[in-house]
């Protein structure tokens, strides 16, 4: 027998492995004109994983600590072999895997993947998208420059605008009441172990019910192809459609490889508290949109502060958002309109806001 | 995704000729290598600790114990940013910052006038960092000297 | 004199006329601090009932001042409130009003306050105010009580300043102790809100010195003030705040204040740029210039409106100084010349280098210390800026020559780095080949399991 099947027969022996791979060997994926949106998934999952691996390396030289922090992190891209490139991949990945989040999202929206049985995949993935975006603010202060001191600065005391618990969430995320070394260390702890713990979680839950429940098709044909079965098409997981994710990951590898070595991430200047904010201080672009939006909003919207104003609609907004499967019918054949409305709007929000955010001063 | 149902109803092996196979397992096992190669080569490098070892920008080694005479100075490297060690003539080390106060430029021991001296415009200050005569405006910043061994390390003074 | 109502505007009524109130109702136009404060009625009674709060509830001083209970409320220029002379270290150390003026301060009663018999002194005329300054602050043993650092030799350094002397003439238009330093309101010189502090030094001589009506008599210029403040010296006191940059003071004295004199210049402005001064003690140009009776540093950067000196001052552009003297031609424009192109010549080396470092560290290479490298070179050339000063090319060239190879170091170690940079292009191209034969070597696999 070949070396594989010998190995194969060793794992059945002692984990009843062909019928633990069994399901694995049937799950097929749906052909369609649209199927390309289906790769946006293991993307980012791909990107999560290089996310780790970078980290984990990084984390073997990187020193939390306001005195240090910078220092090890230029020590990094300057001394250590190959740090610049293990330092930049993760910055690049880390913007890479929140737009393909976003993009997996919407994917998701506009396909209508997240009606019923599906609505808790769609809990979860949005969950995680949370999580990705407070990894993205997390780790952006590690290398503790002005930028990145700055941008923390504003947009914890966004946070502390929420009404009632918004101070003492400040407080909680800032470590103090003022960003200082403590909201470094506290940043750090979040970063490397909470939001990966949760994070581990949450996409096991995910990829279960993905894997339980098959992957969804379009409305308009699922009602196609439940009155006509012969007009189906699908392709295997394993190895066809998985061979082909390889190739979509081995492009992003190359294009990380690429983005890492010649737009290497900046460093910056060492942060200095007593040093004013620079002028035009943004957050990072996946925050664009909000942060734009509560700079338009005008001081005082009838009696109510206008950024709490602003604060508490994102809140509400994220709430729909999670609970959005909740509100879609569950017949494939009338789905609602207002919600692809509503997408629609949203997405055109989100990229407008964003660029606008880019550009304005 | 060009035709329908691959791989559901038909062997999937097998159905190229010969000479096409050994390509693509050329390929792909050549690929293959050659980008684990490419990830593994970066990643091992990097594990191996390199050799300028960091002690942090808090501490530096300024010199070594008989590098310098009793009532000399040399310039050394604190991060980014110049340093001056100095061994006085009693035989103790002192070290503080080498950037002057009043329009930064490199400081200088002076051993005939047993103090720190900035050639730009005559700004003298003692032994202490303290401005003492000139236009500097401020003392210089000074720092802690601990002797290890052979090592003469250089740190900045910890605040509470 | 706590019942008494003030009605209306200046009148006096109600504190008793002495016999030098008519002198005193005239106001005095080279009173250059008088203080123009205008009452209406109700702020004069609401004044006079602070102040007498005041003095009963605060009791700052502790000897009892009688004088400041009428006269924290009349108008200017009779007028000292409470709040100014609050401000007054003479107030602060316990004097008071009789103190310089004399007469009774423990007496409610004006007339028997302000009498003869008690030496009030009244309005104190200008020419005599050095001299009552200076009953004290001549005193070494009396000062000692006070403050046993103070100078005492006040009084003699102004008598032999222009001011002093022309007072002695009988010109009471010059300035005295209380024009500089104010009255009833006199700060410590450390004190940022004292007119003699280093930092409002400039605009308290100004206030003469810049007035060109006040002035005119004198045949001196007054556009010091206005020279001064687009000067480097003002930008480095009054914005930047370095407080060893010179004022009016600095150079003139202030006390015995007078132009320090042709010939003697160049001592003044080496008391700070001591580098020039040496190197120019020794060249070629002191001997021209004291022969000629021309005043040294002032005649290259002037004496009130130094601007920063730029290497076109070597040029023969608009800002030149050499060539207002030598001749286009001759030896020493040749020397120029070679000066101007040396100095940049290493200003131009120091950039490059500067330019490259940065295109390097922006790439994401190490040059950390080839940047710190050129803080030396940029030290050369601000010496060679110096050594100008002893009209020696061989010497600037020196200087010039150690700054060059320092930034061509610097430039060899941004260029090394470069190098490093493109390693790095090479490698990632060969790991994109590397993953474009995967990529192919799939999508012909994918095909081939397919078909």
């Amino acid at each position: 027998m070949s070396p594989l099947r010998n190995a194969q027969k060793w794992l059945d022996e002692r984990l009843e492995w062909d019928d633990l791979i069994a399901p694995l060997r049937k799950k097929t994926v749906p052909k369609h004109h649209l199927s390309y949106w289906y790769f946006l998934g293991g993307i980012t999952l791909f990107l999560f994983v290089i996310q780790v691996l970078t980290g984990i390396l990084l984390l073997l030289y990187y020193r939390p600590g306001a005195n240090e922090a910078f220092e090890s992190v230029q020590y990094i891209m300057t001394q250590v072999q190959f740090g610049w490139l293990i330092r930049s991949i993760h910055s690049w990945s880390a913007n890479l895997m929140i737009f393909t989040a976003f993009a997996h999202m919407f994917s998701v929206l506009f396909l209508k993947a997240y009606r019923k049985p599906r609505e808790l995949t769609w809990v979860s993935g949005v969950i995680l998208l949370f999580l990705v975006m407070g990894f993205g603010f997390s780790g952006y202060l590690l290398p503790w420059n002005t930028l990145a001191f700055f941008a923390t600065k504003v947009g914890t005391e966004i946070t502390g605008q929420v009404p009632v618990i918004g101070k003492p969430m400040m407080i909680f995320l800032r470590g103090g009441e003022e960003v200082t070394g403590a909201t470094l260390t506290r940043f750090f702890g979040f970063h490397v172990a909470v939001l990966p713990g949760l994070a581990t979680l949450l996409i096991l839950i995910h990829l279960l019910l993905v894997q339980r429940q098959g992957i969804s098709v379009p409305p308009k044909l699922e009602v196609e192809w439940s009155r006509n079965p012969a007009a189906k098409r699908e392709m295997k997981f394993f190895p066809n459609f998985a061979l082909r994710e390889l190739m979509a990951w081995y492009v992003a590898l190359g294009v990380l490889g690429a983005l890492a070595a010649i737009f290497p991430w900046n460093l910056g200047v060492k942060a200095d508290p007593f040093v004013p904010a620079p002028a035009g201080i943004k957050p990072e672009w996946y925050f664009l949109f909000m942060f734009q939006t509560l700079k338009l909003i005008p001081p005082k919207v009838w009696f109510i502060d206008g950024e709490v104003l602003g604060v508490l609609a994102f809140g509400w907004i994220g709430l729909v958002w999670l609970l959005l499967p909740f509100f879609e019918s569950d017949d494939p054949a009338h789905p609602k309109p207002w919600i692809t409305g509503f997408a629609v709007i949203a997405l055109a929000y989100v990229a407008g806001m964003s660029v606008y955010g880019h550009l304005a001063k | 995704m060009a035709t329908h149902n691959e791989g559901i109803n038909r062997s999937d092996r097998l159905s190229a000729p010969v000479p096409r196979r050994r390509l693509v397992e050329l390929l792909l096992g050549g690929g293959f290598l050659a980008t684990a190669f490419a990830f593994f080569y970066p990643v091992l490098r990097y594990l191996i600790p390199p050799k300028a070892s960091d002690l942090g920008s808090d501490s530096v080694v300024a010199g070594h114990v008989g590098e310098l005479k009793p009532n000399s100075g040399k310039i050394f490297r604190f991060g980014a940013r110049p340093g001056l060690l100095i061994r006085t003539a009693s035989g103790e080390y002192r070290a503080m910052s080498a950037i002057c106060t009043h329009l930064s430029c490199t400081v200088q021991y002076r051993d005939d006038l047993r103090s720190v001296w900035c050639a730009c415009h005559n700004g003298m200050y003692d032994l202490n960092g303290r401005n003492v005569s000139g236009p500097p405006p401020r003392p210089l910043e000074v720092f802690e000297v601990q002797v290890r061994g052979e090592e003469i390390h250089v740190r900045r003074r910890r605040e509470a | 004199m706590s019942g008494q109502r003030h009605r209306g505007r200046a009148r006096l009524r109600p504190c008793r006329k002495g016999p030098q109130d008519d002198g005193a109702l005239a106001s005095e136009v080279s009173r250059p601090h008088s203080m123009h404060v205008r009452f209406s009625i109700h702020e004069m009674v609401l004044r006079s009932c602070l102040a007498v709060l005041l003095l009963c509830t605060l009791g700052y001083s502790q000897t009892k001042n009688s004088c400041l209970d009428c006269h924290s409320a009349l108008p200017d220029p009779l007028g000292v409130s409470q709040e100014t002379f609050s401000h007054d270290i003479h107030a602060q150390q316990g004097l008071t009003c009789a103190s310089c003026h004399g007469g009774d301060p423990t007496n409610d009663d004006a007339d028997k306050a302000m009498s003869r018999k008690a030496g009030w002194k009244g309005k104190i005329d200008r020419a005599q105010i050095p001299q009552l300054c200076g009953s004290c602050h001549s005193d070494a043993a009396f000062m000692r009580q006070y403050n046993p650092s103070l100078r005492t030799d006040q009084l003699s350094q102004y008598k032999t300043s222009v001011h002093g002397k022309r007072l002695a003439a009988g010109d009471s238009k010059v300035a005295v102790c209380t024009d500089c330093h104010s009255v009833h309101d006199l700060r410590a010189p450390s004190d940022p809100a004292s007119t003699v502090n280093p930092v409002n030094v400039a605009n308290t001589c100004a206030h003469c010195h810049a007035d060109a009506g006040y002035m005119s008599a004198y045949k001196i210029p007054t556009n010091q003030f206005s020279e001064y403040s687009k000067s480097v010296h003002h930008d480095a006191l009054a914005v930047r705040g370095d407080l060893s940059a010179p004022t009016c003071t600095t150079c003139h004295g202030n006390h015995g204040a007078a132009p320090p004199g042709v010939d003697k210049v160049q001592n003044v402005c080496s008391n700070c740029h001591t580098f020039q001064a040496q190197m120019y003690e020794k060249s070629s140009h002191k001997k021209a210039f004291d022969a000629a009776s021309l005043p040294g540093c002032v005649v290259c950067h002037g004496n009130h409106g130094i601007s920063h000196p730029t290497d076109a001052k070597l040029g023969v552009g608009p800002d030149t100084v050499c060539m207002r003297c030598h001749t286009p031609g001759d030896a020493c424009d040749q020397a120029r010349a070679g000066l101007l192109s040396s100095l940049s010549q290493l200003d131009k080396a120091i950039k490059n280098a500067d330019q490259v470092l940065a295109v390097a560290e922006s790439s994401g290479m190490e040059v950390s210390e080839a940047r710190l490298g050129q803080d030396q070179a940029r030290d050369s050339l601000t010496k060679a800026r110096v050594t100008i000063h002893s009209f020696r090319t061989d010497l600037v060239n020196q200087d010039i020559q150690a700054g060059l190879k320092v930034a061509d170091k610097n430039l060899q170690a941004g260029q090394q780095a470069m190098v490093e940079r493109n390693h790095r292009r090479l490698g990632l191209a060969v790991s994109l080949i590397a993953i474009g034969l995967v990529l192919i070597g799939l999508r012909l696999y994918i095909k081939q399991i397919e078909s």
